[in-house]
Order: structure tokens, then C-alpha cells, then sequence
């Protein structure tokens, strides 16, 4: 993109926000967001993330699923961390996931719609942007 | 088949102590027996958090949080919630007044107890992606600074919120702003403290790998504030995650106009370079690290002349550390008074705490300043591994002291943690239980500093050196009692004589375990005796002849070897030629063998 004016920069931030609001990227609906800080990162978020992407496809659902990563959500006591955000699902925090888990979290969350026992972990702090 | 409600039952160690799994069944055979079993689905979750409550419920898409729940309201749940959609007002969660329910999560003060302003977009953008910081209300404070406030007008914000450096001294940021805004100077200086060294500490690092915009906007903003041009983000060259991502981000705010020359068509220009330090602790200190950019060894300077009037090549610097960087965006978007509204009467806004050490949900932490470290380690933290007995927690690693049971109460504040012989330091917060010595570790904190002291100023040269051979002796059994006067006249000595700040603070750790566990000193010196069993050379093992059956299992463990013994009688160690590793004692099923 090239350099933006101060008009430019307000819009794009608009756009933006709706986009991240919605949580839709061009048309795919459900997101996996994998904390990649170092501690998920040592803890094996990069096989998680490969066997997430994995899993998706296996399951046919790579139309639908956004992959992203993001840093530390501060539960370094249970990483890797999994965010899954979709419609008709509560937005949920998932911990201690392992490259083993990928295929059962796939499968169980995005296909059959429903939680994955003894993962689920909570957002450590309310959100300040929001308010 | 889609589930129309979930119930989350809370399956930490805490929760399950009060019969959450109880619960969890209950509330299992109530939706069979209710037959919605197809509506609901039942999930045990990991810990909460809040296990002061426990066990806690929560009900979702409704996000109904139910605590101090019994395995009898199950069927309450399942009746009113699943079935009629109706919350069991009963049973949430009440604020202390009993004026109001609350139903959502964000209401409940305990999950205020943590608050993010720092870690706002840690694990929640992607870190190289400018455009989710942007769509965050990223680059908006930027705005302002450019379009609608004069510097003096930031200046003045920064300094009516009452930010002050996180780095750990306190120092107020505006005043630093302003003396650098005064500063006469063709060419002025911003720098980023980024060398985060402390054992223990992660607070800088993650929030650079996490949201490493809103560090870069920060610096722009200072630049603006004080006219300065340039900075520079002093890292470790050890992050290496995060300095890629801080290179992307660099790279991206460039390519987007929001860095480099005549950002957003204002006229101000700002560019941003990277320096790596090669991972010497005496950089973090500021003199120090603005030696090591301008290519020389780095050793600090005497101050006055402060940074902020003669510093990086002798112009005016201001050097801030990531976490002070990272709450400037925030201040000027919310404005002073919100930020102002947080803390204590002297230390506003948050603080950023790595906890870690032997507690249960170790982590990334922010609080509002005046949270007591009860309500950390307890209540976020999750209480002690193993439930064991908590001993003491070390704030402000190498430089600050260790906060014994007695004092967990203190509301946190810059001002608080130094009356109790620490100091907030960076945000490391080690937990130490039972199992650890404070011999030990203020032996090891020692060491640290002996391998960090830069040499130049003799306390600090020789006091740790000679500290640490106190404490070394001590801990072999070879301490008089005239060590322990001799380790507070030297520790005294440092904290006033040494030119900077790691001497100054170095003999902390030392101090205060020594005013807080004496008894513990005395032990090891008169007894020779090491009660958690940490001193290697105090301790001695043996084996309970008639404990012992005789398998053997300790020696094949051993590495000298030095047990020995037929089988199915009972072995006996060595002692001459032990070198107390504890294999032995780890691998005996039997409680046979006796650390002593």
C-alpha cells in the first residue's frame, strides 16, 4: 500500500474494524486465531498451527476457516492457546493444545458444533477497546 | 445436531476440591433425566481463576456465571436454563453490596482485578498485521498528536496521567518528556529500553512480539512531544521472535506513511532503527544502554547530566521502556483523567507482571497498581503448586527483595514495594515455596550479579564478589556468625557507594531474606542444617534399613555409584563418595531413603 493521508487512514481503520467486529475475512466465516508468543511458541503452537491447517483440510473446510496468530494472551500455564470464533458458537479459549488434539478439535468444534471437554479456559481480562 | 447451550463446570484443582466433578455428573444426569441432552452439551473447563467462589459455573451464549454451586443445583440448572431459558438468579454471582446481579462476565470485579491497557492487543491481533492494530484504534492517538494537540499539550496529558516508568524506578514520564521538550538541541534523541534482563521476567518481550505497534506509535508520539526525529529500540539479540516482528511492523508503518518522512502528510518526520544488545544486564540500565548504541562498551555514567538533557552522543535522550511506550497511545486516546482514575495516589494505571515460579497458573499478568499480591499469587495466580506452603515471592528480581507472608496485604505501588525492602522493578515475580532456600537463592541472585557487574565502579566490583563467597560459605556449612553482620555492612556499603543501579539494588535480595529469615541463616551457620534441603553440601542421605526392601531401584539410579547392597537386604549409601544428586531419594517407592 502506498503512503496514506490522514483521510485514508480513518477509513481503512472503518473498514477494518467492522472486518475484525464480524470476524469475516472475503467471505470465510469461522476463525482460529493460535497464540504465537514465544512461551506458545516453545510450548509447540507452530505444530498445533500445522496441524490445524491440516485438519481443515481433511475435514473439507478450508473454504470456511481463517487461520490467524496473534501473541500472548498471558495463560502461558496452558499454552498452546486456541481461539475458535464462529457463528452459531459461543467464542471460546482453548488451552493446552497440542498437535494431537488438532484433528479432535476440528472435528468436534467445527464439524459437530459442540465443546471440547477439560480445554476451555477463560479470557484472563475484560476487553478496553469495547467500551 | 446443534447445541443450543453450553455449561461450562469448572474442573481447576480448586473447584474440584468442592465437589465440582460432583456437579459436573449431576448435571450430566439431570439433562438426560430432563431429556434435553441434546440441547445442552456439558463441558469441564480449566480454571477460572476466581477459585475464592468456586466451584463456578458458566452458562453459554448467555454467559450466566454461577458460583459456589452444589452438586444439588444441578437439577435447578438444567430445569430453569436449559429447559425454561430462564437464568437461576440464586445462584450469580452478587457483587459485595447484594444490590445487583451479574450476569456478564465483565461485570464481576474480580475479573477486573486484571485489567489490560498495556497487553490490550496481546492475543487478540495479529501482531504482523498493521491493519488489525489500525482497526484497534491503533495510530489513532497519532493522530491527534499530529493533527490536534500541540506538543505541549501532549506533554501536559502525559504528565496529568501520571504515568510513570515501568522500567522499574518510577521515574515521571512527562517531567522526563518535558526536561528533553526544554532541552536546546539541534538533534534529539528517542530511545526504547527493550533490554529486558531479569531471571524470570517476560513482560517486554510478549508485549513486543504481541502488539509491537503500539510501542513503534508510542515512540512517534515522544518524538513529536520533544522534537526529536530519530529512535532507537534497544533489544536483546535472545528475542529473536520478537525483534523479527518488531522489524515487519517497522516495515509496515513505513510502507504505510505512518513512519518516515512527512508522516500522514503532517510535515513531521520520524524513523525508528533496531539495535541489538548482546544481552549484558547493566545495559538495561539507561547510561549504560546509550553507550552501547553509540558503538561503546557498555558501562554507565555518572548522572546528573540526566539523558533527557545530555544523552545518546550527548544529546538530549528520553529512554523509555516498552511498557511505559505502551500505555502512551492508550492515555492520549482515553485521555489523562481515565488513566488517573486507576492505581493508587502516586502510581496510576497498571502494571505488567510476569508471574512465575512455583505457582499454579503461571502467566502474563496486568493489574490496576494497588492489587495486592495476595490477590495475585492467590486469586489469579491460583494459589502454590501442590499446595504447598508459600514462602515468599522475589519482586524486581536481582534488585528487589523477597515479600514474605506477613506483608501480602500491601496494596502495590512504587512507593509500597520499596518500604518493604524491594522494589517494583520490571514486573518479574518469582513464588518460592517451602522446597526453596533463601540461602540458595540469594546465593544464586548473587552469582547473577557477579557475572553482570560491569567493573567499573569498585563496590559494586568487589562487594558482590565478596558477598557471594559469604553466602557460598554459609551455604557449605562453613559460615560464622560474624558473616551474616558482614553481608549487611558490605550490602550497605554497595546500595549507597555504587555508581549505578545494579550495585545499588544488587545486595537487596540478600538483605531482605536476611531480615525476614534470619532464623533460616542462623540454622545453616550453627546447625549446618538446610531445612529445604537445597544446600547440596548440608544435606545428607541415607537409607532406613527398615524401611528398605532391598530392590535395589537407588542403585541402579546412582551415577557414582555409591549404594550399595544384596538383594532383598537393605543397601546403604556411601556417604565419602555421595555427591547428592537425590536420585536415590526420587526413585525409591518406599520412603527408604532419608534426606537429613
Amino acid at each position: 500500500m502506498a503512503k496514506m493521508t490522514l483521510e485514508e487512514l480513518r477509513a481503512l481503520r472503518d473498514s477494518k474494524r467492522q472486518d475484525l467486529a464480524r470476524r469475516d475475512v472475503e467471505g470465510k466465516e469461522i476463525q482460529i486465531i493460535v497464540g504465537m508468543g514465544t512461551c506458545g511458541i516453545a510450548a509447540g503452537a507452530k505444530l498445533t498451527f500445522d496441524a490445524i491447517v491440516e485438519a481443515v483440510q481433511r475435514h473439507g473446510l478450508e473454504d470456511k476457516v481463517v487461520i490467524r496468530q496473534t501473541g500472548c494472551m498471558g495463560l502461558c500455564y496452558v499454552e498452546p492457546t486456541v481461539e475458535v470464533v464462529m457463528p452459531g458458537m459461543p467464542t471460546v479459549i482453548y488451552g493446552k493444545m497440542t498437535q494431537d488434539i488438532a484433528d479432535k478439535f476440528v472435528r468436534k468444534h467445527l464439524v459437530e458444533h459442540s465443546l471440547l471437554d477439560n480445554h476451555i479456559f477463560d479470557r484472563p481480562a475484560a476487553d478496553i477497546i469495547k467500551k | 445436531m446443534a447445541y443450543k447451550n453450553f455449561i461450562l463446570v469448572c474442573g481447576g484443582t480448586g473447584c474440584e476440591s468442592s465437589r465440582s466433578d460432583e456437579i459436573y455428573r449431576n448435571l450430566l444426569a439431570e439433562a438426560e433425566a430432563q431429556g434435553v441432552k441434546s440441547d445442552v452439551q456439558i463441558v469441564k473447563t480449566g480454571c477460572f481463576g476466581f477459585c475464592e467462589k468456586g466451584p463456578i459455573v458458566k452458562v453459554l451464549p448467555s454467559e450466566s456465571f454461577y458460583v459456589e454451586v452444589k452438586p444439588e443445583d444441578a437439577k435447578e440448572i438444567i430445569a430453569e436454563q436449559v429447559v425454561k431459558g430462564r437464568e437461576v438468579k440464586r445462584l450469580l454471582y452478587r457483587k459485595e453490596q447484594k444490590t445487583q446481579d451479574s450476569a456478564k462476565v465483565e461485570d464481576i470485579e474480580f475479573y477486573q482485578k486484571q485489567f489490560r491497557i498495556v497487553l490490550r492487543n496481546c492475543g487478540v491481533i495479529n501482531p504482523e498485521n498493521i491493519e488489525e492494530y489500525i482497526a484497534r484504534d491503533g495510530y489513532r492517538a497519532l493522530e491527534r498528536v499530529l493533527f490536534e494537540m500541540t506538543p505541549e499539550q501532549v506533554i501536559a496529558e502525559i504528565k496529568a496521567s501520571g504515568l510513570r516508568g515501568r522500567g522499574g524506578a518510577g521515574f515521571p514520564t512527562g517531567i522526563k518528556w518535558e526536561t528533553a521538550r526544554k532541552a536546546v538541541s539541534d538533534v534529539k534523541y528517542i530511545v526504547c529500553n527493550a533490554d529486558e534482563g531479569d531471571p524470570g521476567a517476560y513482560m517486554d518481550r510478549s508485549t513486543i512480539e504481541g502488539d509491537p505497534h503500539s510501542v513503534l506509535e508510542a515512540m512517534i508520539i515522544a518524538g513529536k512531544a520533544i522534537g526529536a526525529n530519530m529512535g532507537y529500540v534497544y533489544i536483546r539479540a535472545e528475542y529473536p521472535l520478537a525483534i523479527e516482528r518488531l522489524k515487519t511492523a517497522i516495515a509496515q508503518a513505513k510502507e504505510m506513511g505512518l513512519m518516515g518522512k512527512n508522516i500522514l502528510n503532517s510535515g513531521f518526520d520520524f524513523d525508528v532503527e533496531i539495535r541489538l544488545g548482546a544481552g549484558a544486564f547493566v545495559c538495561g540500565e539507561e547510561t549504560a544502554l546509550l553507550k552501547s548504541i553509540e558503538g561503546n562498551r557498555g558501562m554507565p555514567v555518572p548522572k546528573p547530566p540526566f539523558p533527557a538533557e545530555k544523552g545518546l552522543w550527548g544529546k538530549p535522550t528520553v529512554i523509555n521502556n516498552v511498557e511505559t511506550l505502551a500505555n502512551v497511545p492508550v492515555i492520549l486516546t482515553k485521555g489523562a483523567a481515565w488513566f488517573a482514575s486507576m492505581g493508587t495516589e502516586k502510581s496510576k494505571g497498571t502494571k505488567v507482571f510476569a508471574l512465575t515460579g512455583k505457582i499454579n497458573n503461571s502467566g502474563l499478568i496486568e493489574v490496576p497498581m494497588g492489587t495486592t499480591l495476595r490477590e495475585i499469587i492467590f486469586d489469579i495466580g491460583g494459589g502454590i503448586k501442590g499446595g504447598k506452603k508459600f514462602k515468599g515471592v522475589q519482586t524486581g528480581g536481582p534488585s528487589g527483595g523477597i515479600i514474605v507472608e506477613k506483608d501480602l496485604d500491601t496494596p502495590i505501588s512504587y512507593e509500597s514495594l520499596v518500604a518493604l525492602g524491594s522494589m517494583m522493578g520490571s514486573g518479574g515475580m518469582i513464588v518460592m515455596d517451602e522446597d526453596d532456600c533463601v540461602v540458595d537463592v540469594s546465593k544464586f541472585y548473587m552469582a547473577f550479579c557477579v557475572d553482570e557487574s560491569c567493573g567499573k565502579c569498585s563496590p559494586c566490583r568487589i562487594g558482590t564478589k565478596q558477598m557471594y563467597n559469604l553466602l557460598d560459605k554459609i551455604s557449605k556449612g562453613n559460615g560464622e556468625m560474624k558473616d551474616l553482620e558482614n553481608l549487611e555492612k558490605i550490602g550497605k556499603a554497595m546500595t549507597k557507594a555504587s555508581l549505578c543501579m545494579l550495585g545499588g539494588s544488587a545486595a537487596n535480595p540478600t538483605l531482605s531474606t536476611i531480615r525476614h529469615f534470619r532464623d533460616e541463616y542462623i540454622e545453616h551457620i550453627v546447625d549446618h542444617k538446610c531445612r529445604a534441603g537445597k544446600c547440596k553440601d548440608l544435606v545428607v542421605y541415607s537409607i532406613d534399613a527398615e524401611k528398605c526392601i532391598g530392590c535395589g531401584l537407588c542403585a541402579r539410579k546412582c551415577p557414582v555409584p555409591c549404594i550399595t547392597g544384596e538383594k532383598k537386604k537393605p543397601h546403604v549409601i556411601d556417604a565419602s563418595r555421595c555427591i547428592k544428586c537425590g536420585e536415590c531419594f526420587k526413585a525409591c517407592k518406599f520412603g527408604a531413603v532419608v534426606k537429613s
